[in-house]
């Protein structure tokens, strides 16, 4: 059995579990596994998110579950569909074909993409299908740059040889074969404006590493990506944020995996990236005092929430950075190194921070 | 040499502005900017006028409003009244002089602190068509009625009489007005048939008959016959006065000892307090007030800010009531639910104040878009600066989720209600001249919010006893329609026939419908963090 008919099976199953109900009778339901942080396990022994085994039922014929249960079998029938006739689609495309009103009412079963991008996440565990496995894309997102040759689907591409903006990352990199590489390291960073700057300074080249941004979130490609060139070439990999909540939470996520796709850690937690800046500490080494800003009122209870994760309650570098924030009531964006010169970064910041192995795990 | 001669050029044409030309170069401070406000300010002013007239007078108040259209932008006002009428000597001075009158001086509440005045409007009818205003007045049945034009000598701010005779006029007592201005006449909420309605829900005694331009004869029925309860004019509190006003009274106070002065000019000050009051401004009590200098009176105003005095009395006011003001709501605006309250006086800056809310749900009101907002400064509707007034600012800074309605952040809430605020003072703080929107004391913020809260709790109540009933009953008539999408994208996956899972879910919810009507919303659990 190929892999495609395997996912269109899982849905088919999905589909005739529900027409067993109705066949006998029976108040229509789907159980779903929860993905909350009531339901994310951290293992000790990998060091990654895993999901619990807590469920929820979903009833057809509920006032509070009617619109989601149909939305998950709508949404079940369009990747069928794009499964049976070998076609991709990306999220917006599948909102797209979800989002109609439905006749007689003013209800539309979809009004936001946010509601049929969860059901398909939500579909990736009820049919033990990737995202991917289900014909579903992501937008792709986020730039690599370094002395690396891979191909792509016939193509043969040097990442060293496209000029300012680097080869954009597919939102599936599956398929994709690295030819030659040659790097020490990788930073990821969470600003694309920081990749453009150290690429015009050919920071890649001096320092002999591979650069990869995306514009805030990590997608799933990124990740992937990342934890590919780990397995297959040991490299280790850095990580460069702000130092803000949001910054450390994208570090969590790339060390440890999300909480919404904890499922997936095991194809995409790399428990050896090292975080390593921007540091409380590198604001007194480096002068940044006067360049912070202030907490607004989100950082600050999300601060507490994420200090709280199982993850980094134990962990006291972490903890010593979430009480310098609160104590400082600020923050600071990488960007902060460049009221030093414009190649502080390149020049001075990012070699003295990685010869002197200055990371906080 | 040459320097003096310029300064005394120079005064030469220092000349002193007269009131009337003020108003001449600002008349958009006093709200008449434009000529759609100014038909409502005229309005306005003389329909003040007789309220205040007739409450004074004890008498229930009948009151005929007419516009009639002349051309386009001309309009005749007329407001007739059954008050006590004005006797024939004060008819100049009270139409035709700006300023003229002792409401600005009085620590009473009343609608007169509203406009600068009548006058204004006989000014502005001047300015803008050349006519003279035409007034008719009686005191008693048994005296003559007098009809006089007037016009305003605007550099002495002076009446002009242009005609002055006695005239018959059926009528026992009372005093009728005809203004024609420059106007426009527009519907909406800032337009006079709405603050003719409006004016007559927050005065339920009053009866209205209005003639709109179309000729559409609208009248507004009295709901009782209670008159509102007079209020009583107080003696400033210590804690609202500036220093220049105290300097003032010092000067023209009849008491010869400063404790007598306290005592006898001032509310809530005994001989004991006054006696404090000078200890701790280390001044002798019976110390002659016009002898007072500069600095101790400086000392003697800080000792009344800091020394402790009671709250001023709330005999001062005069509130709607919970009871009439819904008595107001119920008969012009339909709905299906009203609430109101009324709370006991507060006060900022020493000046007692009284908030008042109500709140009309659902009917015909619109279920779209935001909530229509009510705002009355004694008794007396604000129709403009709605932004900038506090009132706003109170109403959007309560958490309306909480009581039923929509919102989103700090922003109106949304839903089927009027909500009505009623402030009434002495002295209403109010942000400008054009005197429509109320100023952002936080004793006034606090307190509004406080009743809003009252009047929320009991709409919460409502809304989920009754609304959400009936939204749970809409969301049951949704799997009829549900089903035949859920069929056709079980079909589609399983290649089960869609007709055949059509009839069996209808065969479902037949028997899961007792239940579900019984315990609508079963708990989801799979929420996300």
């Amino acid at each position: 059995m190929t892999k495609k008919n395997k996912s269109a099976e899982a849905l088919n199953d999905l589909g005739e579990k529900i027409v067993k109900d109705i066949n006998k009778n029976k108040n229509p339901s789907i159980v779903v596994p929860i993905r909350a942080l009531s339901n994310v396990i951290f293992n000790e022994k990998t060091k990654t998110l895993e999901l619990g085994d807590k469920t929820s039922q979903r009833f057809f014929f509920n006032v509070a579950h009617a619109k989601k249960f149909l939305q998950t079998v709508e949404i079940a029938s369009i990747s069928k569909n794009l499964i049976d006739e070998n076609k991709h689609a990306s999220l917006r495309d599948v909102f797209y074909m979800a989002k109609r009103t439905i006749p007689g009412t003013n209800v539309n079963l979809v009004d936001e993409q946010s509601e049929s991008d969860d059901i398909i996440e939500d579909l990736e565990l009820i049919s033990g299908n990737s995202r991917e496995q289900l014909n579903v894309n992501a937008n792709k997102n986020g730039s690599v740059v370094g002395k690396v040759t891979i191909e792509d689907s016939g193509d043969i591409i040097r990442w060293d040889k496209l000029g300012s903006g680097g080869w954009s990352i597919p939102s599936n990199v599956e398929e994709i074969k690295f030819k030659k590489v040659d790097a020490k390291y990788i930073i990821y960073m969470e600003k694309a404006a920081v990749w453009e700057r150290l690429n015009e300074d050919k920071f890649w080249d001096k320092q002999n590493c591979i650069l990869i941004s995306s514009q805030g979130q990590t997608t799933r490609g990124i990740r992937r990506l990342l934890q590919r060139l780990y397995e297959e070439y040991k490299l280790p990999i850095y990580v460069l944020a702000d130092h803000d909540i949001w910054g450390a939470y994208i570090y969590s996520v790339l060390k440890y995996g999300s909480i919404n796709l904890a499922h997936a850690s095991e194809h995409m937690a790399i428990p050896s990236v090292r975080y390593l800046g921007i540091t409380a500490n590198d604001i007194e080494k480096y002068g940044l005092q006067k360049n912070l800003i202030k907490l607004n009122e989100k950082d600050i209870p999300r601060i507490k929430q994420v200090s709280e994760y199982k993850w980094f309650k134990d962990n006291k570098a972490w903890q010593n950075e979430f009480k310098i924030m609160k104590q400082r009531n600020a923050k600071a964006e990488i960007q902060a190194l460049s009221a030093r010169g414009i190649t502080f970064i390149s020049n001075v910041y990012l070699p003295e921070k990685i010869k002197n192995k200055d990371f906080i795990d | 040499m040459a320097e003096n001669i310029k300064a005394y050029e120079l005064a030469k044409k220092q000349k002193e502005i007269s009131i009337s030309e003020f108003f001449l170069k600002n008349r958009h401070l006093l709200g008449f900017d434009n000529p759609t406000r100014a038909l409502m300010m005229v309005v306005k002013e003389a329909v003040d006028n007789s309220l205040d007239a007739c409450t004074e007078m004890k008498v229930l108040p009948e009151i005929k409003i007419e516009l009639k259209q002349i051309n386009e932008n001309r309009f005749t006002v007329i407001v007739e009244d059954n008050g006590p009428g004005i006797i024939k000597q004060q008819i100049p001075n009270i139409f035709g002089k700006l300023l003229y009158g002792s409401k600005f001086h009085s620590m009473r509440q009343s609608r007169g602190q509203q406009g600068i005045g009548i006058s204004a409007a006989v000014l502005y009818s001047q300015l803008t068509t050349g006519k003279s205003t035409k007034i008719y007045s009686r005191v008693s049945p048994k005296k003559p009625a007098h009809y006089f034009e007037l016009q305003i000598d605007t550099k002495k701010n002076e009446p002009k009489v242009i005609k002055d005779e006695e005239i018959n006029w059926n009528k026992d007592n009372g005093t009728r007005i005809e203004i024609e201005i420059e106007g426009r006449y527009l519907k909406g909420k800032q337009s006079v048939d709405e603050y003719v309605k409006e004016t007559a829900i927050v005065n339920p005694h009053s009866t209205f008959i209005y003639t709109t331009p179309e000729n559409e004869k609208l009248t507004y029925e009295r709901v009782t016959d209670k008159l509102p309860h007079d209020p009583k004019e107080i003696k400033p509190h210590p804690y609202g006065i500036e220093l220049g006003h105290l300097i003032k009274m010092l000067q023209d106070t009849r008491a010869n000892t400063l404790s007598g002065f306290l005592q006898s000019d001032f509310s809530r000050i005994g001989a004991q307090t006054a006696e404090e009051i000078c200890r701790n401004a280390k001044l002798k009590t019976d110390k002659k007030p016009k002898n007072l200098e500069e600095k101790e009176i400086e000392i003697l105003f800080k000792s009344l800010q800091e020394t402790k005095i009671m709250a001023p009395p709330g005999d001062c006011l005069s509130p709607i009531t919970a009871e009439l003001l819904e008595k107001g709501l119920i008969k012009e605006i339909k709905s299906d639910f009203y609430i109101t309250a009324s709370r006991s006086p507060q006060v900022y800056r020493g000046m007692p104040f009284i908030i008042e809310v109500g709140i009309a749900f659902g009917g015909e009101l619109d279920k779209e878009g935001q909530i229509r907002l009510m705002r009355f400064a004694n008794r007396v509707p604000l129709l403009y600066q709605q932004g900038a007034c506090a009132i706003t600012e109170a109403v959007s800074e309560t958490n309306w989720k909480s009581y039923g309605l929509n919102q989103s952040g700090s922003n109106m809430p949304t839903g089927p209600a009027i909500v009505l605020v009623h402030i009434a003072s002495v002295w209403v703080p109010f942000t400008n001249e054009a005197k429509e929107a109320i100023a952002h004391y936080d004793e006034i913020i606090k307190e509004i919010k406080l009743t809003l809260q009252e009047c929320g709790r009991k709409l919460s109540i409502y809304i989920h006893k009754h609304i959400k009933a009936a939204e749970q009953k809409e969301k049951i008539s949704l799997f009829e329609k549900y089903i035949p999408e859920l069929s056709n994208a079980l079909s589609n996956l399983t290649n089960n026939k869609k007709e055949n899972l059509i009839n069996e879910l209808q065969k479902i919810l037949k028997k899961e419908l007792p239940s579900l009507e019984a315990e609508n919303g079963i708990k989801e659990n799979d929420k996300k963090e």
